[in-house]
């Protein structure tokens, strides 16, 4: 059977066409940029793009565990760090293609004021983080809380998403009145969709950046790499920064 | 064995236990509803209990959390009447467990009830048992093994209850994270050891439920053939 598996698999690698298809693995915050940059990219190599779209911290058991992914974007720096230290990625591939914005929202309009005062008078409900041990924007979440001397009295009122998606929806529902998301979550078109908010100052808390690398399954994939070329050109950079991300 | 594992799974048995118990509160009267009526109700009521059983529980979840906010028609109710919104709350999370589990529940039961046929009420209502008491007297004591079977396999999908936990939770220790959602929690973080240990007790525990699940079906079928 397994070496059916293999013979079966070498002929499929083996196909002609197969080199322009790249499956990238993709940090669920960045959906939106990802789908706009490779739909240029598509048209203008001719490559065809699959995306999948997930948890990074998932994402790297799939990997670890040989999922069939060439591309990797992932939501932190630790998490390919950690890759390109076991040896499943190609050294030297690994960059940062895109640094997250945290910011304050809330659907309601006049809720969240533009120093971010809410946060010392605790008059909500709940506030919404992505889980610190999981998400690096509930990490940063939680850092600014600390910065600004205010973790311990808003503890009871935290509800944690399990990623930034999450928190997102549990705000958006209005189940919590306000939390922590990615600026990128509430920005449409470059614009607020809809409520307040306070874009959280670079300075209080470390920088969500957000590595790409190269896999080991990518290696002979002309296509990925091309790929990864695209991601650090001025165009897509121009799609990212319009998306709520900094680079 | 850290103090927050020791909450989720101390957690996770009070929220199994509450919800078999509201389940077979409920379920019962609705089971021998199901078995008994000739309304063309049944159909309806019938496939409804039965939804969660098909229904993705992200889309239940997802629902839960929208009928329990507070512009659902839920959350508005529970805010007129004072008691906040439901969501992120061990109350929350027992609404939805009992939702997520009632075909478990219904399902064991109206077959029960429905094997028994109609005789036995015939006769007890011939000795003059008022309904209630017939039902109480004879239905449910020869239904005793779906009523059994019904608490465990509610108890058990409680305990193996994952995605509507996770998206009305809000994943709170001490208050709304449990077991499933601490093992997630484990591997998304990268700790597989802490995982594979709840993770593996999960096996066992699961399986030790069905296990015995069938030896009690093998030692009824033996005393009623």
């Amino acid at each position: 059977m397994k070496h059916l598996l293999l013979a079966l698999s070498t002929c499929l690698l083996a196909l002609p066409g197969h080199a322009d298809t790249v499956s990238v693995a993709v940090a669920a915050n960045f959906t939106a940029p990802m789908q706009k940059i490779t739909a240029a990219f598509e048209q203008e190599t001719g490559h065809r793009v699959i995306l999948a779209f997930g948890s990074t911290g998932r994402f790297y058991a799939q990997i670890k565990n040989g999922a069939p992914f060439e591309v990797f974007l992932a939501a932190d720096d630790e998490t390919p760090a950690k890759l390109e230290q076991e040896g499943l990625s190609i050294k030297g591939s690994r960059f940062t293609y895109a640094v997250g914005q945290l910011v304050l929202w809330s659907p309601q309009a006049g809720m969240v004021d533009a120093q971010g005062q809410v946060l010392k008078t605790g008059r909500f409900n709940k506030i919404a983080l992505a889980d610190p041990k999981l998400a690096p924007y509930g990490l940063a979440a939680l850092e600014t809380m600390t910065r600004l001397g205010v973790q311990e009295s808003l503890r009871p009122q935290w509800v944690l998403g399990e990623n930034i998606a999450q928190t997102y929806q549990f705000i958006s529902t209005g189940n919590a009145q306000l939390g922590f998301v990615a600026l990128s979550q509430v920005l449409n078109d470059s614009r607020m969709a809809q409520g307040s908010a306070w874009v959280i100052p670079e300075q209080l808390h470390t920088p969500i950046r957000q590595d790409a690398l190269l896999l080991r399954k990518g290696q002979n994939q002309p296509a990925a790499l091309t790929l990864l070329q695209y991601l650090q050109s001025e165009k897509a950079r121009n799609i990212i920064r319009a998306s709520g991300y900094k680079i | 064995m850290d103090h927050e594992t020791l909450q989720a799974i101390w957690l996770t048995l009070q929220l199994a236990t509450a919800t078999t118990l509201v389940l077979l509160t409920v379920a019962t009267p609705l089971a021998w509803w199901l078995s008994q009526t000739q309304s063309p109700w049944r159909a309806p009521v019938g496939a409804l209990v039965t939804l969660p059983l098909v229904l993705p529980p992200s889309v239940l979840g997802f629902y839960l959390l929208v009928v329990m906010g507070p512009q659902g028609p839920l959350g508005q109710m529970t805010q007129a009447l004072g008691w906040g919104v439901l969501s992120f709350s061990f109350t929350g999370l027992l609404i939805g467990s009992v939702i997520f589990s009632l075909p478990f529940a219904v399902q064991p039961l109206q077959h029960a009830f429905e094997a028994l046929g109609p005789r036995p009420m015939e006769v007890a209502a011939t000795l003059r048992a008022s309904p209630l008491d017939a039902f109480f007297s004879v239905a449910l004591p020869q239904a005793q093994s779906g009523l059994i079977t019904a608490a465990i396999l509610s108890f058990a999908h409680t305990v193996g209850e994952f995605g509507v936990v996770l998206m009305i939770g809000g994943n709170i220790p001490g208050q709304t994270r449990v077991v499933s959602t601490q093992i997630y929690g484990h591997v998304e973080a990268m700790e597989y050891t802490q995982a594979h240990w709840l993770a593996g007790g999960m096996v066992l525990f699961s399986f030790a439920v069905l296990m015995g699940l069938a030896l009690l079906k093998n030692r009824h079928s033996r005393v009623w053939p």
